[in-house]
C-alpha cells in the first residue's frame, strides 16, 4: 500500500523492459501468472528483494526485477504484471506478452493458483503455446489443501509436458525444486514434448497451410518463435502484434507476397465450414478453455463442495445490502480507533525521550565553544522539528499503515471495491478507483503509480487527477491532533479515542464524497465518456502474516519514513528557524511572509502563519503543524509534545478557534499534492497540464470550502 | 424449466449455464479469458449493497460483474 524504495522501480506501463544483468552469462527468467496468485511472494523468495504484497488482483502493476543465485548460476527474475490472458487486450497484457514471446526471457515461470487451477491453465496454455520452455509453478498448495483440493501434479505435469511444480511461496515451501527446475529448463534438460492445443477442424486446416509458409520466412532468422503461433496470430489478424512482431522479426511478415496468397486462398476453408473470420477468436480462445477444463477433470479432485463455505458466509457479512456499508466504517473506525489509541501512548514516551537528547546536545555544543546561534540554529531548529515528526507524526502513522496492510493480506479490499462500485458507476468511472484511494491513505504517490490498475485511460486519469483527496498517512496525523484538540477534548477521557476515530471517518467519507463528486463532474466535461466494463475478481480470504507484516511495516515502511524526515523535517527546521531569526526592519522575515498571507488566509478561516504552513509543507505534509508551532513561538523554536492540551492552549492563545481548526482540517485533506505526489503524477501523465490540474482541483475547492465555511460561521454567529 | 435469461437477472443462490454472450471488443475478449464461453456453468454468489454489481462464480473464481456487461452474458437457468 505505501511507498517504499521499491515502488518508483519499473518504467511506465508501455515503456520496454530494461534488463540489467549483473553478468554477462546471467539467464532472464520470466514470471508470469494470473493477478493475485502469489507472484510477488515467489519472485521475493527467490531474489530476496521486498516487493509489496497484497491480496488483491492488480498490485504488481510495475515489473520488477531481482537477481537470483542457484548453483553458481545468476537468474534475472523478471516479475510481470499479473494477466488473465496472453492476447494483450490492456497495456500490461501487452507487456507481459512481448516479454514472453519475442525471444527475451530464457524460460518462463507461470505461477498458478492451486485453489482455481482451471482459469489459470488457460494462461499456461497460451504461454505453452509461445514457448516451449515454460515451467508451471502451483502455488498456494497449503490453501489448497486447507481447502480439501487435490492436485495431481504428476499427472498434470504429463497431460501439459513441461515440468510441474508445487509450491507454497508463503513458507518457502517448493521453491529449491523451483530453482532446479528453472536451472534443468534454462539448460535444455527437459525433454518433453510441450501440448499441442488441437482447434477445431477449420482451424487446423487453416494451420496446416500456413504454418510451414510462415516457418519458411522464420527459419533464416534464428530467433525462437513458434510459427504456429505466428500463423495463428496472422489468421486471427491482431492489430496489436503487428508492430511489435515486425519489430522483432525486422521485416513486416504481412506485407510478405506468399503470405498474402496463402492467406487469401485460406478464406475458402472457412467458408466452406461456415465459420465466419469474426468468429476466429471465440473458436481460438474456447478451444483453450476446453483444453483447460479437460486437464483439470483429470488431475483436480475436490473433496468438499462446500469448500468456500467460509468466504461464502464473510461475503455476505461484508457486503451485502444491509451489513456492507455499517460493516466497513465500523472497521475503518476501530482501525482509527486502535490507532489514536496507540498513537497518544507512543508519542508521549517518544518525546519525552527525543527532546532530553535534544537538551544534552545543546549541552554537549555550548560544552564544545559552540557560538550559542549555532547551537540554537542546529538544535532549535534542525533537531527539534525532527524530533517533533518523529515522536507526534510517526506514531499515527506506524499504527496505522501496519493494521490497514492486514486488513489488505486479507483480502478485504477489492470487498471495499465491490460495495462502492455502484457509485463509481454513477460518477462513471471504474471501481476499481476504490483500490487506489485506499492505497492513497499510505501515500497518495503510491496511489497515483496503482492507477495503472484501471484499464480505460480516460477513467485512470480521474482516479490519478482524485487520488489527493484520499488524505495520507503523511496528513492523518494533522488531522487526529487537530480533532484530539478541539473537538474530542470537551469528551470525557476513555472516550475521547472514540469520538476522534468518529470524526476522523467523517473526514473520510467526506474525501471519498468529494471524490465521487469530482470524478462525475470531470466525467461530463473535460474528460468526458461512459464508463468501461469492469471485471473485478474478489479472491479468497487469506490468514494476514500478522508478523510478516509488522515487521516489514517497521523495517520497509517506518524507516522510510524516519529517513524522509530526517530528509525534509531537519533541513526545513533549518529554514524555519532561519525565516525565524533574521530580521528586515525589525520584523522577523517568518512574519513578513506571514502579514503578506495574512487577508487572504483570513477569507478561509485561517490566518497567515498556517497557509505559510501549509506551502513550506509543499515537500512532506507531516512538517505542517511543526512548522505551525514553532512560527508562534516568538523566537522560533518548538516545544516538546507533553499533551494535546497544552498545544491547545499555545494556539488559542495564538487565536485559534474551533473554525480555525475545521478550516485547517479541510485545507489539509483539500490541498496541492505534496511534492513526491506531483512529481509522480508528471511520471505517470507524461503532462505537466495535468500535473497543474491535480494541484489546482484540489486547492481550490479547498479554498472555496474553507471560504463558504468561513462565511457562514460569521453570518450565522 | 429451462429458461434462457440474462446473467444479471440470477438470484442470490441460483445457477445457469451461459449460452450466448451479446458483448463485443475488448470485454467480450476479457470474458472469455476469465473462462466465460458457451456452456460454461455460473453461481451468483452475491450482491453488492447497491444491488449492482454482483459477484459470480465462474470455474472456480469469485467475479464482480456489472449489470450492464453481465446483462448481455445469455444463459440458461439449471
Amino acid at each position: 500500500m505505501g511507498l517504499t524504495r521499491n515502488s518508483h522501480q519499473g518504467g511506465p506501463v508501455n515503456g520496454p523492459l530494461l534488463i540489467a544483468k549483473e553478468a554477462e552469462s546471467d539467464r532472464v527468467i520470466a514470471l508470469a501468472g494470473n493477478p493475485n496468485v502469489g507472484k510477488s511472494t515467489v519472485f521475493n523468495a527467490l531474489t530476496g528483494m521486498n516487493q509489496h504484497t497484497g491480496n488483491w488482483p492488480g498490485k504488481t502493476v510495475a515489473s520488477a526485477q531481482g537477481r537470483h543465485v542457484y548453483r553458481e548460476q545468476g537468474y534475472i527474475i523478471v516479475d510481470l504484471p499479473g494477466t488473465y490472458s496472453l492476447m494483450a487486450h490492456s497495456a500490461e497484457e501487452e507487456v507481459a506478452r512481448n516479454f514472453i514471446c519475442f525471444g527475451r526471457a530464457d524460460a518462463t515461470v507461470v505461477v498458478c493458483d492451486a485453489t482455481c487451477l482451471e482459469r489459470n491453465l488457460n494462461l499456461v496454455l497460451q504461454a505453452i503455446e509461445i514457448t516451449p520452455r515454460v515451467i508451471v509453478c502451483v502455488n498456494l498448495m497449503d490453501e489448497a489443501k486447507r481447502k480439501g483440493i487435490q492436485i495431481n501434479l504428476n499427472r498434470l505435469e504429463e497431460m501439459l509436458g513441461v515440468p510441474v511444480v508445487g509450491a507454497s511461496a508463503r513458507s518457502g515451501k517448493g521453491l529449491e525444486s523451483l530453482s532446479e527446475q528453472i536451472s534443468r529448463s534454462v539448460n535444455g534438460e527437459t525433454s518433453k514434448a510441450p501440448i499441442k492445443i488441437v482447434y477445431t477442424a477449420p482451424i487446423e486446416e487453416a494451420l496446416q497451410t500456413l504454418t510451414p509458409v510462415v516457418e519458411e520466412k522464420l527459419i533464416s532468422l534464428e530467433k525462437p518463435i513458434s510459427s504456429r503461433w505466428v500463423a495463428l496470430q496472422m489468421l486471427e489478424a491482431d492489430e496489436g502484434l503487428h508492430q511489435p512482431l515486425t519489430d522483432y522479426l525486422g521485416f513486416d511478415l504481412s506485407k510478405d507476397e506468399a503470405i498474402q496468397k496463402t492467406l487469401a486462398g485460406l478464406s475458402a476453408i472457412f467458408e466452406r465450414y461456415g465459420l465466419p473470420m469474426a468468429r476466429l477468436q471465440d473458436k481460438v480462445v474456447s478451444c483453450i478453455v476446453r483444453t483447460a477444463e479437460r486437464i483439470c477433470r483429470s488431475t483436480v479432485s475436490c473433496q468438499r463442495s462446500d469448500y468456500n463455505a467460509w468466504d461464502r458466509r464473510l461475503d455476505r457479512l461484508l457486503t451485502s445490502r444491509f451489513t456492507g456499508l455499517p460493516v466497513m466504517l465500523l472497521l475503518l473506525g476501530f482501525i482509527f480507533w486502535l490507532t489514536i489509541t496507540g498513537a497518544n501512548e507512543l508519542s508521549q514516551w517518544l518525546s519525552t525521550g527525543l527532546f532530553w537528547i535534544g537538551d544534552r546536545l545543546t549541552e554537549g555544543l555550548l560544552w564544545l565553544g559552540t557560538p550559542p546561534w549555532v547551537e540554537s540554529l542546529l538544535v532549535q531548529g534542525g533537531y527539534r522539528v525532527l524530533a517533533w515528526v518523529v515522536s507526534v507524526m510517526l506514531p499515527p502513522m506506524a499504527i496505522f499503515f501496519p493494521l490497514f496492510t492486514l486488513l489488505e493480506d486479507f483480502g478485504y479490499l477489492p470487498r471495499v471495491a465491490f460495495n462502492l462500485d455502484h457509485s463509481f458507476q454513477k460518477a462513471h468511472t471504474c471501481g476499481k478507483q476504490a483500490l487506489t484511494i485506499c492505497m492513497g491513505f499510505g501515500c497518495n504517490a503510491a496511489g497515483v503509480i496503482g492507477c495503472r490498475i484501471i484499464d480505460s485511460p480516460r477513467e485512470r486519469l480521474i482516479a490519478i487527477l482524485t487520488n489527493n483527496f484520499a488524505p495520507c498517512n503523511g496528513r492523518l496525523p494533522t488531522i487526529i491532533a487537530l480533532i484530539a484538540m478541539f473537538f474530542a477534548s470537551g469528551v470525557i477521557a476513555p472516550l475521547q479515542s472514540a469520538v476522534s476515530a468518529f470524526l476522523l471517518v467523517g473526514v473520510i467519507v467526506l474525501g471519498v464524497g468529494i471524490t465521487f463528486l469530482v470524478s462525475r463532474l470531470l466525467s461530463g466535461t473535460i474528460l468526458k465518456g461512459i464508463p468501461s466494463s469492469f471485471a473485478l475478481e474478489l479472491p479468497p480470504y487469506r490468514r494476514p502474516q500478522i508478523g510478516r507484516v509488522i515487521l516489514r511495516s517497521v523495517f520497509d515502511r517506518t524507516l522510510f519514513v524516519l529517513g524522509r524526515a530526517a530528509a525534509v523535517a531537519a533541513p526545513a527546521g533549518l529554514v524555519i528557524w532561519l525565516f525565524a531569526n533574521i530580521e528586515i526592519s525589525g520584523q522577523s522575515l517568518l512574519l513578513h511572509c506571514a502579514q503578506f498571507l495574512d487577508p487572504l488566509a483570513r477569507l478561509m478561516g485561517m490566518d497567515g502563519v498556517i497557509l505559510f504552513a501549509f506551502i513550506l509543507g509543499f515537500p512532506a505534509n507531516e512538517i505542517v503543524i511543526p512548522i505551525i508551532l514553532m512560527s508562534y513561538m516568538a523566537t522560533g523554536h518548538l516545544i516538546d509534545f507533553e499533551s494535546y492540551s497544552a498545544l491547545k492552549e499555545l494556539l488559542v492563545a495564538n487565536g485559534w478557534t474551533p473554525l480555525t481548526a475545521v478550516c485547517t482540517i479541510l485545507f489539509s485533506l483539500l490541498h496541492w499534492p505534496c511534492s513526491t505526489t506531483c512529481l509522480t503524477i508528471h511520471k505517470e501523465t507524461g503532462s505537466w497540464k495535468w500535473t497543474a490540474a491535480a494541484m489546482l482541483i484540489p486547492t481550490l475547492i479547498g479554498v472555496g470550502a474553507c471560504m463558504l465555511i468561513t462565511m457562514l460561521t460569521r453570518i450565522i454567529c | 424449466m429451462h429458461n434462457i435469461d440474462s446473467l444479471d437477472r440470477l438470484g442470490i443462490g441460483q445457477q445457469a449455464r451461459v449460452e450466448e454472450l451479446r458483448l463485443s471488443g475488448g470485454i467480450r475478449r476479457r470474458m472469455q479469458d476469465i473462462g466465460l464461453i458457451e456452456g460454461t456453468p455460473v453461481e451468483c454468489l452475491q450482491k453488492s449493497p447497491a444491488g449492482d454489481p454482483a459477484a459470480y462464480l465462474i470455474r472456480g473464481a469469485v467475479i464482480a460483474l456489472r449489470r450492464e456487461d453481465s446483462g448481455r452474458v445469455m444463459v440458461r437457468l439449471s
